[in-house]
Order: C-alpha cells, then structure tokens, then sequence
C-alpha cells in the first residue's frame, strides 16, 4: 500500500502534468510558462481573435505579470474557461492567475480559496432593450422577459434591483452567453441583462447594433479583478503589484513608447524608483529591478490598456468613466513604490 | 487480488487527495448552503418560491420541473410511440413509409440537436407578445409562451375541490354501473358549482411588455417535451415493433380464424401479448428520458441540472456538495423506477406465458 | 395500378388516409425542398452572395473547413486527414471477410496510438498542436473513438467483474455499472470539468479534452460491460467446461476461448453503443468544447452570417444522420450475417 501511494502519483504526475508544492513563482520559472485562465470569448476583456491568440485587457493583464515573473509577454498559456470552472480550477491550481472578468465578493474572497489582487476594471451591471419598446429606464421594467448568464453574480443582482423596485419579471438563465445572445436576438426576451462593459461587446454581435439600447441604470457594484489562489502570499504580491505597476505608470505619466528614455535619464525619484534605477522595489518582491519596466513594455500603462481594448481605439468605445485615475475623477490608485 | 488491491489503492490515494485539497484550500463544504437564501429567481415553478425562498428549495423547483418535464413527455412518447410503431404495420403503404422514415430519421439526430431545432425554430416562428395569436381571448400564443386561463382557488378551497373530485369519481361510477343519467348530470351540476364557489378563473392579459394573469407554458418547456417525446417516440415504436413481431403467427392465425376485424385482433390478440416484450423495454426509454430530460439547461429551462447544478453551484462553488446530490437524486429516481418495474414485471409479465 | 389499389386505395378508411397523409406531405415537403434546393444559394462567398430567399448553402460551403477540423491550423491539417484515414482503414479491417479479426484488432489497437501522437504532434517532431484547438466533426470523432478506446477495457473488466463469483468484486462492479448508467451525462461531464482537479493532487492539470474523455468513458463504459454481459451470457456453459478439461485457468479461459465469442455475438450491441455515443459527444458543447454541433452553433453568432440557424441545424442534422443511419445499417448487415459468422 505504501508504494502504491508513490507509484500512483507518479503516474498520475506522468498523465497529467506536474504536480507540485512548491511556490507559484518557482513552479512557472520550472516550466517556462505560466497559465492563466480566460473568459470564453468577451471582446474588450479575453477573446481569441481570427488567428487563435487572446486579445484584451484580461489577456494582456497575464501578458504583463508574465513579463514581470518570467521576463517575456509570451510565456503566457491561455485557458478559456466558464464561471463554474473557473474557480475550482484557481483553487487546485490548475490556473496560476485568474483573469476572467469576475466579479470580486467577498464570498469569493473568503469562502471560495481565492484571493482578489486588485480591481482591474469597475463595472456595474447594466440593461440592453430594444429601441423600438420606447423604454428609457429600467424603472419601466415591470414585468419584462430578462435573458441572463448562469453564473457570476448577474442573477442575484437582477432579483434584488427587481425586488427593491416592487416589479416583476421572468428570468431566462442560459448556460453560455452566447445562447443568451440567440435567445436575445430571437426575441425571447424584452431585456438582456450582464455588466455594462458586456453588453457593449454583446451589442456588436447583433446585427443592428444601433437598434439597441443600454439604458443609463447600473444596478450594481462588480468590480473586476484578477484573482490567484489563497496560501502563496509572494506570488499574490506579484501579482498584485503588477496591476499597481500599470496604474502607477500612467499616473506617472510612464508610457510604452517613453519608458526607455525615461529609464535613462530621468531625475524625479518616483519614477527612478518604478524603473528600478533607485530603491529595491524588485528585490522585495523576489524579483529583478526591471521588473515594472518589462511589464510596460509589455503592455503599455493601464490608460493605454484602457483605450486599446475597451476605449476609443477599440471597438466598444466604452467611456472611462469610474476607470480613470483617482486625480482625474476615477477610482484607480496605486499604493507608492517606495 | 491484485486487481482489487490497485482498484482500492486507487480510491484510497483519490480520496486522501480530495482531503487534502479541501483541507489545503479553505474551501467552505457541507450543506448548510441549502438553508441559506436563494436571492435569483426562477421562472417556471410548480410551487411557490421567491428570491427570499432557501437554495433547498430552489432545488425542490428545480426537482419538480425535471419530474414534471419528465412525466407529460413520458405520456406523449408513449402514445406517439406507439401510434407510429403499430402504424408501421398498417396495410396502408404509405403510412407504413412515413412511420420508417419517422423512425429512422428522429433517432439517428441527436437529442441536443433536436432540442436546439425546436427551440430556435418555435421561438423564429412565432411573433412577439403584442402581435400574439389570439384563440377567443382566453389563449393566447407568441415567442414568450403559450398563455392559458387558470383556475384559481381560494384557501382552503382545496378541501373542497378534493371532495368535488371525489363525489365527481363516485357519480362517474355510478353512471357507469347503473346508467342513471339524471344523477349523473345532478352531480355534475354540483361539481360545477362547487367549482365556482372555490376557485375564478383568471385569464392572462397584455399588460406593459407581457401577459399577466393565468399561466404560461414557456417556449422552453414546450420545445423540450416536443423533442423529448419525439425523440424516445421514435425508440418506443422501435421497442412497438419489436414487440407486436414477438406474437407467435399462430396467434394471429387463430384470431383471422375467428374472423376477427383487423382492429379488434391488434387490440385484443396482438397488442395484450406483445405488452409482455414491451413493458421491460419500455422502462428502460421511461428512464432514458428522464435523465436526458436535464439536457433542459442548454436551452433555458429551469430543470434541476440548470437550476442546482447550474446556478447554485455558480453561487456557492462547493461542487462536490452539488454535483453529488445532482446525481444523487438521479440514480434515485432511475433506481426506483428500474426497481418497481421490476416488480411490476415479476408479477404479471410472464403470467400464461407457456414458455 | 393493382398495386396502389391494394396498397393505398383499398377502402375508404385506407384511402382517406392515404390522401391525408399525400396532403400533409405534400404540404410539407414542397416549401421545404424550394427551400433547401431549388431556390438555395450555392455559389459565393459572402452573405450578400444570398439573396433568392432560399437556404444559404454559401455559409455552410465557407464555414467546411472549420465545421470539419476546428481551429486545428490550416497547415497541420494533413495530419488529420491521415489520422481519418488510419481510422477508417482500421474499421474496414474488421468487416472484410478475408482478414481474420485478430489482425484488425492489432491493426486498431496500433493506429489508435499512432493517430493521437500524430493530432498532438508529441514525440514526432511535429509542430504541437494545444487540443483546445481541436474542434468540429475531428473532435466529435476523437471524442466517439478515443472514448470508446479508453471505455472498452474498462468494460470487459466490469462486465467479467459483475459475473464474478467473489461477491466483493461483484457486487462493487454492479455498483459501478448502475451508478453511471443512472445519471446524466451531462452531470458525468459536469463533475469531470468542475470535480476532476478535487481528486488529482496539488497542482496537477488535466486538458479540457482529457476531462470530457474521462467523463464520456466512465459513462460509455458503464453501458458497454453491460452489452457484453449480454454477450458473456449467450456463451454455453460448454465452453467453459471444456476450457477447464483442457486446463485454462480464469484469465486464459476468458482471453482464449470466452471473449472472442463473446464479443462476436455483441457486434450489433457495441455498433448500437458507438452510435449512442456518437450523438451524445453533442453533449459537451454544453462544458464549452467546440465539437460538430458547437462548433456549428458558435458560428451562427458570427457577425457575418447572422440568421441562418436553419441552414447550420439542417447541415448539421444531415451529417449526424448520414454517419448514425449508416452505422445503424452495418449494424443490422452483422445481425443477418452472424448466423454464418467465423465463429
């Protein structure tokens, strides 16, 4: 019995990969590469596009740790996964990072093994209608056919704004979203329901996209944000400091195209610091100097991430609104390097 | 030995590794989730539930709209199925064909593929709720359901109603012992009354976006009992067929040499023996059915895999929990509908049967 | 003449019938082949390129490639096409009279390997292709062969176990069986995509594909011990009786002399499983994998060819058709033969 329990872990190890106690950050450095779970398909977050890669702010988020961990973007291995996936497969550690556009509670948080490292994107949830229904609020609401996501938090919010507000309606769950598309689409229901950054990548699946109305209400907070495994504090300050690196690098006004220069010659201590010129930001994580540079490099700051996948460069056109630094009116802050 | 030996081994390092995972992990486990509440709503419910209603009853919903999926498709599978299987041999040519081709096209689909067909396909066809169709004002027909009237009855109402139904069995009883009309249509009378007494009708009706009042059979429901039926009508005619070629020529002989009509000797020779071969059959599709009935969650419905192993455990995360009661109560309702036919057969199948 | 009258016409009851049914044929059928013949779009290669009204075949024709390897890339996908010859060349082993069936079974037994090294291009020097990747009919038939591969040991130990005569054994093999035919596959495939990591050790990772193929092999498994159960019943007590005069012990019994007759009289019972499993592989478009019908599912969201969920059901129905009846068929071609079967 005794060696069956070597033997059996070891074939199993020979099936299925490595297993290992190790830290996260040793284990991906054995590898080469670090894998990070996806969504299975949002545009503007994590969808593959014609060529099979990932493209989005979630994808790029893993590019980034994956240069500040591994030293290059590309050592980055993509699982498209569900809600109900996603986190048992955090929690065994089949994914290093979570990057999924899920929404941080604090269930989540404590009862599910995980650990949110940041708010990469506020999001709230929100409602699409038919134009031609004439309705301008969600108030008018009472009564409507509701098409939603299984999963994440979108039910439960739906059922409180309804019950909050004394109206009825049907809910339609499906399974994926793009079943909830079709039924949608088909007419099945008044509304489609799921957070707003979502209904605008849905929206350009539709064939008249101008047809379509996401009415102005957010009826709730969903904060968006990686997530990595509870009980690997070093990892999770990676990558967490990671997402702090994007956000400080555009309030430092450090881009992807000056951030060579600026490692050159700049005096301002901050950003001395940031590029590893000054201080041991890097060393207090385990990590080399350079560590915040690569990430910029990689991906540019969280204003250019912004804009690429989500803002005016993107197909969405998503305004920044809540996203916007702290100094301009936004929510994202980034603790100092110090 | 050796075989039973690694067979054990193996479950043994499985399950000191699931101990160890949940131990390792902080991960909340055992089922005091089901008393918390559910906060999502569901939109077909056989009982009263409400977002502020416990996830425990969630599942009841969930479980009741699986049993009910399940038995209506269960009743029309069955006579479809049998329609077509003996339809198969009629004397008529084509309906013979048509019956084949039925059969042969409808099961060699997959389910799946024939639940999204109907679902799509009734949904493309049928106008919004503005522009329904419309029987008498009563029903109502369009991409969000079929709308019928429905009874409601006051509380307490049901003791009534219950005694209406059975004093209605007695009269039906009566009548047909005895023939006496005027009692019949006196008792009648009263049922239909006390009706009245107990219950209105509400009739469904446009208000904003949708109908209200009475009920709806939602466009979910309907294409999952339509594929659900057609799809296991298809194996019971097979199953039909089977069974009516299992009667000995012999039988069939005696009942021509009684010069019985063609309809009498396949209802009262071919049919009550074939039974014999069927039933067995027949139990295995009844069950077939039920667990395809959770297929529901690819197109909306409300079942017990959307509903638990759907949206509760999307809510809850603990999978083992969830997925363990899901099939839990599956190879319940399999294990007691296998174990009563198997009763049921024990004591009447092989009655008379000389072999 | 005389045949219709008898056959149609004879009475009025058959007559009306026959008329009713002319009628709803009739009614039926036309728009339907107008629809998906006669008025359709064949040739283009854009939506606008449809536009009499009829079936878009245009969509399907464009979307071929894809609908048949998935995102596999364009450039390896030789290999599959060797991978579907291999396969195919394997099975006609098996039904030509001239081969005996233990070369098949070599034949197959070799291929089988040979043709998941060559799809995942390990060990060859080839370029590895991720099975996330794999999709379209190519996954549907990965999932069907690779599943039944994986499931068919596993169900000659089960169905051998539930005829064991140690009741440990025994009555854990019946257990086993009756615990996966009771549920849905969908569950089965729930608990391998969600449930699976709980029982691996820390950190282990298994491929999406590798889960849906534990999944569809404990739940094919299950179903195949029982049909060869049946076949390990039909066997005369005879057999074993003279296997043990002869001095074969259990396994040699069993290797030798019960299973290949076994197995013989079950052909019809196994085709009838692999076509029961060919239809439900559908089933894990549902846990997110691009099979046949995902893949054909997920393309009618595309923004380009919006609104031809018709077409894609029906090319997709035809094609799940075609492969189940023609398997059904060579299923009832072995039933009729195997009374002059070998054997």
């Amino acid at each position: 019995m005794q060696i069956l329990r070597y033997l059996v872990p070891f074939l199993g190890v020979a099936l299925f990969g490595t297993a290992s106690s190790a830290g996260t950050l040793d284990t991906i450095k054995e590898k080469g590469w670090l894998t990070c779970g996806v969504s299975q398909g949002l545009p503007g977050f994590s969808a593959p596009d014609s060529k099979g890669s990932w493209v989005g702010i979630d994808a790029d988020f893993c590019r980034a740790v994956a240069a500040v961990a591994l030293g290059s973007p590309d050592k980055v291995k993509f699982r498209p996964l569900s809600t109900k996936e996603a986190f048992t497969a955090l929690q065994f550690g089949e994914i290093h990072i979570l990057s999924r556009n899920v929404t941080w509670t604090q269930t989540r948080d404590s009862a599910l093994g995980v650990n949110f490292a940041g708010i990469l994107y506020y999001d709230g949830q929100g409602f699409m209608v038919r134009r031609k229904l004439g309705v301008k609020s969600a108030r008018e609401l009472d009564g409507a056919a509701v098409c939603v996501n299984s999963g994440s938090t979108t039910e439960l919010n739906l059922s409180d704004y309804f019950r909050t507000h004394g109206m009825k309606y049907t809910p339609v769950v499906f399974e994926k979203s793009d079943e909830v598309l079709s039924a949608y689409r088909a007419g099945r229901c008044d509304v489609f329901s799921t957070d707003q950054s979502g209904l605008y990548a849905q929206r350009l699946k539709l064939p008249k996209a101008k047809d379509h109305l996401i009415l102005p209400e957010i009826i709730s907070k969903e904060p968006l944000g990686p997530a990595v495994r509870q009980g690997d504090d070093k990892w999770f300050n990676i990558v967490r400091w990671t997402l702090f690196a994007l956000v400080g690098a555009e309030e430092l006004g450090i881009t992807k195209s000056n951030i060579e220069a600026l490692t050159q010659k700049t005096s301002n201590p901050a950003i001395r610091r940031f590029v590893g010129t000054e201080g041991k930001a890097g060393a207090n994580l385990g990590l080399d100097p350079e560590w915040a540079v690569r990430a910029i490099k990689a991906v540019g700051n969280y204003g250019e991430l912004f804009e690429k996948h989500l803002g005016k460069d993107s197909r969405l056109k998503i305004s920044r609104d809540l996203n916007r630094l702290w100094n301009k009116g936004g929510l994202h802050y980034a603790p100092p390097i110090r | 030995m050796v075989a039973v030996a690694v067979v054990i081994a193996g479950a043994v390092w499985l399950f000191g590794n699931t101990l160890d995972n949940l131990a390792n992990r902080g991960i909340a486990s055992g089922f005091s989730f089901l008393k918390s509440t559910a906060g999502f709503g569901i939109s077909t419910s056989l009982i009263d539930f409400s977002e502020a209603s416990s996830i425990g009853r969630a599942f009841w919903v969930g479980l009741l709209n699986t049993l009910l999926v399940s038995a209506i498709s269960v009743v029309l599978a069955t006579i479809l199925g049998f329609a077509i299987g003996i339809a198969r041999f009629s004397k008529n040519w084509l309906l013979g064909r048509v019956a084949t081709v039925y059969v042969e096209t409808l099961r060699n689909i997959p389910l799946l593929l024939q639940i999204f067909f109907w679902y799509f396909a009734v949904l493309r066809a049928l106008p919004g709720p503005r522009q329904s169709y419309d029987l008498a004002g009563w029903f109502f027909l369009n991409n969000r359901g079929f709308y019928i009237p429905k009874l409601e009855i006051i509380d307490g109402g049901g003791w009534v109603l219950l005694g209406a139904v059975v004093m209605a069995f007695l009269a039906f009883w009566q009548c047909r012992h005895k023939g006496i009309s005027r009692s019949c249509a006196g008792l009648a009378v009263l049922l239909f009354i006390s009706l009245l007494a107990v219950g209105s009708v509400s009739v469904p009706a446009l208000t904003g976006f949708n109908f209200t009042g009475g009920t709806v059979l939602s466009p979910e429901l309907v294409a999952l009992v339509i594929a659900l039926s057609s799809y296991t009508a298809a194996f019971i005619a097979e199953i039909v067929r089977a069974g009516v070629q299992s009667v000995p020529r012999g039988q069939i002989e005696a009942a021509d040499a009684l010069s019985l009509p063609d309809k009498d000797r396949m209802r009262f020779v071919v049919i009550p023996q074939a039974l014999r071969v069927i039933v067995p059959l027949l139990t295995n599709q009844y069950l077939n059915l039920t667990k395809n009935s959770s297929l529901a969650a690819a197109i909306a419905f409300p079942d017990l895999v959307s509903v638990f192993a759907g949206t509760v455990l999307n809510i809850t995360g603990q999978a083992i929990e969830i997925i363990g009661i899901t099939m839990a109560v599956y190879l319940t309702i399999s294990l007691t509908i296998a174990f009563s036919m198997n009763i049921f057969n024990r004591t009447t199948a092989m009655r008379g049967l000389s072999s | 003449m005389s045949w219709a009258r008898q056959n149609l016409f004879s009475g009025w009851g058959n007559t009306l019938t026959t008329v009713l049914i002319g009628f709803v044929l009739v009614w039926a059928l036309v728009p339907f082949l107008d629809w998906a013949v006669f008025s359709a779009d064949w040739v283009g290669s854009k939506r606008v390129d449809c536009n009499t009204g009829g079936a878009c075949w245009v969509y399907v024709i464009q979307r071929f490639d894809q609908f048949m390897y998935g995102f596999y890339p364009e450039a390896e996908r030789w290999r599959v096409d060797v991978g579907a010859v291999l396969l195919m060349i394997a099975l006609m082993l098996f039904f030509l009279p001239r081969v005996t069936g233990r070369l098949a079974l070599v034949f197959l037994l070799l291929a089988l390997p040979v043709g998941w090294i060559l799809l995942t291009g390990q060990g060859l020097g080839l370029p590895a292709v991720e099975t996330r990747l794999w999709g379209g009919m190519m996954l549907t038939v990965v999932l069907t062969v690779a599943g039944l591969a994986l499931a068919f040991p596993v169900a000659i130990l089960l169905a051998l176990g539930r005829r064991s005569s140690l009741p440990v054994v025994r009555i854990s093999c019946t257990a086993f069986i009756e615990l996966w035919r009771g549920v849905p596959l969908i569950t089965v495939l729930f608990m391998a995509s969600v449930m699976l990591p709980l029982f691996l050790p820390d950190g282990a990772s298994v491929d999406k594909l590798l889960r849906a193929l534990i999944g569809v092999s404990l739940f094919a498994g299950a179903y195949l011990a029982e049909v060869i159960r049946g076949g390990l019943q039909a066997i005369p007590r005879g057999q074993y009786e003279a296997a043990a005069a002869l001095g074969l012990g259990y396994w040699k019994t069993m290797i030798y002399v019960i299973l290949p007759q076994a197995l013989r009289h079950v052909i019809p019972g196994l085709i009838n499983t692999v076509i029961a499993l060919f239809k439900d592989t559908t089933l894990v478009l549902i846990i997110g994998m691009f099979d046949f019908l995902g893949i054909i599912q997920a393309s009618l969201n595309d923004q380009e060819w919006l609104g031809l969920a018709a077409e894609g059901y029906v090319f997709a129905a035809l094609v799940y058709w075609s492969i189940c009846f023609g398997l059904s068929r060579l299923s009832i071609n072995v039933e009729q033969r195997s009374g002059v079967y070998r054997g």
